[in-house]
C-alpha cells in the first residue's frame, strides 16, 4: 500500500506543480530578474545588470512613507476583523444552542465572501457620502448641522472598506478552531470556579491561537497586496505601496515596478513567516 | 455557555455549582449571550446593510443618483447599461468572465481533488509543494500580474483571457481549492477505500464509485471556491487578460469613470449571478446530504 501510494504521490500532485511552477514561482523569478535590470523608458527593457532600481526605492523618502500608510491600515484592518471575528465566532460557537442553527448563521456571515468585492466596496458610498444615509439621519436627528466630512475617501471608510470585505477570513478558521474546542474543558473550568472572562483568557484564546493566526495571514497579505480599496475609498487621499506600483506598470517602467515588487513580496513573506513561527499551519489545516 | 456564574458567596458555592453540574441549560440566558448577541445582529446588518442599498438604488428612473432618496422606479439603469458605449462592453464583459470561471471552476476542482488525495499522506517534498502552494495564496495578485505579463513579454506571446488569465486565476483559485479539500479529506474515513481494494476494485475503480461519491458534497463545495473566487478575480486578471476585458476589470473602470446608477445596475447584476451560483451549490450539497439521509437502508 505504501509504495503504491508514495509513487502515486507525485502523479497525483503534477497537475497542480504544472500550474504552480509556470504560473507563480517563473512569474516571481521573472520579476526578481526584472528588478536588476533598466527600463528603455519605452516599456521595453535592457538586460544589463543595474542596483539602480532599488537604490532609488532605498534612499527615496516615498518608500518610508507609502510602507508606513500601507502598514496603518494593515494594522487597523487587521485589529478590527480581529476583535469582531472573535466575537462573532464565539457567539456562534458558545451561545448558539442548536448546531444547525449555528452552521444556518455560519452561512449568512459567508455568503458575501463569494460576491464581488468592488461591489461590496462601492455600496458603502450611498451610505458614507456627504449626502449619504448616515449623514442625513444625524441631521435629521440634529445630532449634527454639518455633513461629516471623514466618513467618505477618507481613511476611515478605507478602514471600514476593508474590515467589510476582510473579517470574514478571521471568522471561518477561528470558527473552525473554536468548534474542537471540548466543551467539557468549559464545563470543568465553571465546576472549578472560572468566570466568564477566566474562560476566554485560559481556554478559548489559548486554543483558538491557530486560528487566529491562519486569519491574520490572509487579512495582513491581502491588505498588504492591495491597492484599489485604498485608491477608490480614499479618493485619492492615500497612497498604498501597490498603487505606486501599479503606477510604474502604467507609465511602462517595468524595472522599477519590478524592484517595489520584489521589496513588498519579501516584506510580506517576512510577515507571514513570523505570524507562522507562532502555530503550525499545516497541522491546523490537514487535521 | 451555561447558566450565568453567580458571584459565589461563601457557603453558597457548592450549591452553585451543583445546580451547575446538573442543569447547565436550564435556566436563561446570560447577559453576555445578549451582548455578543448585538455585536452579531450589528455586524450581520453592515455586511447586508449597504449591498441592499445599492441593490434598491439601481432601481431608480432617469433622474436617480448616487444616493438616496430614491428617485422614482424604474429599469432605466439595468437598459442603460447594456446598451450605452461609455459604460463599455458589458455584455461580453460578462460572456467572458462567466466562461472563463467555468474553465477555471473545472481545472480546480480536478487538480483540487488529485492534490488532495495526494496529500492524504506523507510523500518525498509534501512540505515544498505545500509552501509553494501557501506562497501562491498569499503572493500580492499584482505582483504576480505583473510576473506573468513580463513573461508573455519575454516570449513573445500575447496574453488573452482564456490563456494566460485562465493560469494565472489557477495560482488563487487551485491554493483555495486544496485547502477546502484537506478540509473534506480529513473527514474521509480510508477504511472504505481499503475495503474496495480488498473487494478486488481497481485504483480508478475505488476513487469512481467509492471516493467520489462519499466526498461529492465536498466536491461541489471546492467548485463554489473555484467558481466564485474566478468570477470575481481582479489583480490577478489586470495584466494577463490580454485585451478584452473580464467582468471586474471591466467594474473597475466604471468605478473610475461612471458616476450614475449604472455602476449600480451592474452590482446587482452580478450579485444576482453570484448568488444564483450560491443557492445552486449549497441547495445540492444540502440534496446529496438529504438523499443520503434516507437511504441509511435499515438493518
Amino acid at each position: 500500500m505504501a509504495a503504491r501510494d508514495g509513487a502515486f504521490g507525485w502523479l497525483y500532485i503534477s497537475p497542480l506543480m504544472l500550474v504552480l511552477v509556470p504560473f507563480f514561482v517563473a512569474p516571481i523569478l521573472v520579476v526578481l530578474a526584472a528588478s536588476f535590470f533598466q527600463s528603455d523608458g519605452f516599456g521595453g527593457i535592457i538586460t544589463t545588470p543595474t542596483l539602480q532600481n532599488y537604490f532609488e526605492i532605498f534612499t527615496s523618502g516615498l518608500t518610508f512613507n507609502l510602507y508606513l500608510e500601507t502598514v496603518k491600515f494593515t494594522v487597523l484592518t487587521w485589529l478590527f476583523s480581529l476583535i469582531i471575528g472573535f466575537w462573532v465566532a464565539y457567539f456562534l460557537v458558545f451561545h448558539v444552542r442548536s448546531p444547525l442553527l449555528a452552521i444556518g448563521l455560519f452561512l449568512l456571515c459567508t455568503v458575501p465572501f463569494w460576491t464581488s468585492n468592488i461591489i461590496r466596496m462601492i455600496s458603502w458610498i450611498p451610505l458614507l457620502g456627504k449626502e449619504g444615509l448616515i449623514n442625513m439621519a444625524l441631521q435629521r436627528l440634529g445630532v449634527i448641522h454639518q455633513p461629516l466630512e471623514f466618513l467618505l475617501f477618507s481613511g476611515f471608510s478605507v478602514v471600514v472598506a476593508y474590515v467589510h470585505q476582510l473579517t470574514i477570513f478571521m471568522i471561518v478558521p477561528i470558527f473552525n478552531a473554536m468548534a474542537r474546542i471540548d466543551k467539557r474543558a468549559v464545563e470543568a473550568a465553571l465546576d472549578a470556579g472560572a468566570s466568564r472572562f477566566d474562560i476566554v483568557r485560559l481556554i478559548v484564546l489559548p486554543l483558538s491561537k491557530n486560528g487566529i493566526a491562519l486569519g491574520s495571514i490572509f487579512v495582513v497579505s491581502i491588505v498588504m497586496g492591495d491597492f484599489f480599496v485604498i485608491k477608490v475609498m480614499s479618493g485619492g487621499g492615500s497612497a498604498s505601496v501597490v498603487g505606486a506600483l501599479y503606477e510604474d506598470v502604467g507609465v511602462l517602467q517595468y524595472p522599477s515596478a519590478a524592484a517595489s515588487a520584489v521589496v513588498l513580496t519579501i516584506v510580506v513573506t517576512l510577515l507571514v513567516t513570523a505570524i507562522l513561527r507562532t502555530v503550525d499551519v499545516r497541522k491546523e489545516i490537514a487535521r | 455557555m451555561t447558566s450565568g456564574d453567580h458571584p459565589a458567596r461563601p457557603g453558597e458555592v457548592s450549591k452553585a455549582m451543583v445546580s451547575h453540574a446538573i442543569a447547565p441549560r436550564s435556566s436563561g440566558r446570560p447577559w453576555t449571550f445578549y451582548v455578543l448577541l448585538t455585536v452579531f445582529v450589528l455586524y450581520v446588518l453592515a455586511l447586508y446593510g449597504p449591498m441592499i442599498c445599492i441593490y434598491i438604488l439601481s432601481f431608480q428612473d432617469v433622474r436617480g443618483g448616487l444616493v438616496f432618496p430614491m428617485k422614482g422606479l424604474s429599469l432605466h439603469w439595468f437598459v442603460d447599461l447594456f446598451t450605452q458605449v461609455r459604460t463599455g462592453d458589458v455584455k461580453g464583459a460578462f460572456e467572458r468572465s462567466v466562461k472563463l470561471a467555468v474553465i477555471v471552476t473545472v481545472i480546480t476542482v480536478v487538480v483540487s481533488f488529485l492534490a488532495g488525495l495526494a496529500f492524504r499522506r506523507r510523500f518525498r517534498g509534501d512540505g515544498v509543494v505545500f509552501y509553494l502552494m501557501i506562497g501562491s495564496l498569499v503572493a500580492p495578485g499584482l505582483v504576480l500580474s505583473l510576473g506573468v505579463g513580463l513573461l508573455l513579454h519575454f516570449i513573445g506571446v500575447e496574453g488573452s483571457w482564456y490563456t494566460s488569465a485562465v493560469g494565472a486565476q489557477l495560482s488563487w483559485t487551485l491554493p483555495f481549492g486544496v485547502l477546502v479539500m484537506f478540509a473534506v479529506m480529513s473527514r474521509f474515513d480510508r477504511a472504505w477505500e481499503e475495503a474496495a481494494y480488498d473487494l478486488g476494485a481497481t485504483r480508478w475503480q475505488a476513487i469512481r464509485l467509492v471516493v467520489v461519491p462519499i466526498l461529492a458534497p465536498g466536491i461541489v463545495a471546492v467548485a463554489l471556491f473555484g467558481f466564485t473566487l474566478s468570477y470575481d478575480e481582479f489583480a490577478r486578471t489586470l495584466q494577463t487578460a490580454g485585451s478584452l476585458n473580464t467582468l471586474p476589470l471591466e467594474i473597475w473602470t466604471m468605478t473610475l469613470n461612471v458616476t450614475s446608477p449604472s455602476l449600480y445596475a451592474l452590482g446587482t447584476v452580478t450579485t444576482i449571478i453570484s448568488f444564483i451560483i450560491i443557492a445552486v451549490c449549497l441547495g445540492s450539497i444540502a440534496l446529496i446530504q438529504k438523499r443520503r439521509a434516507s437511504n441509511v437502508p435499515a438493518y
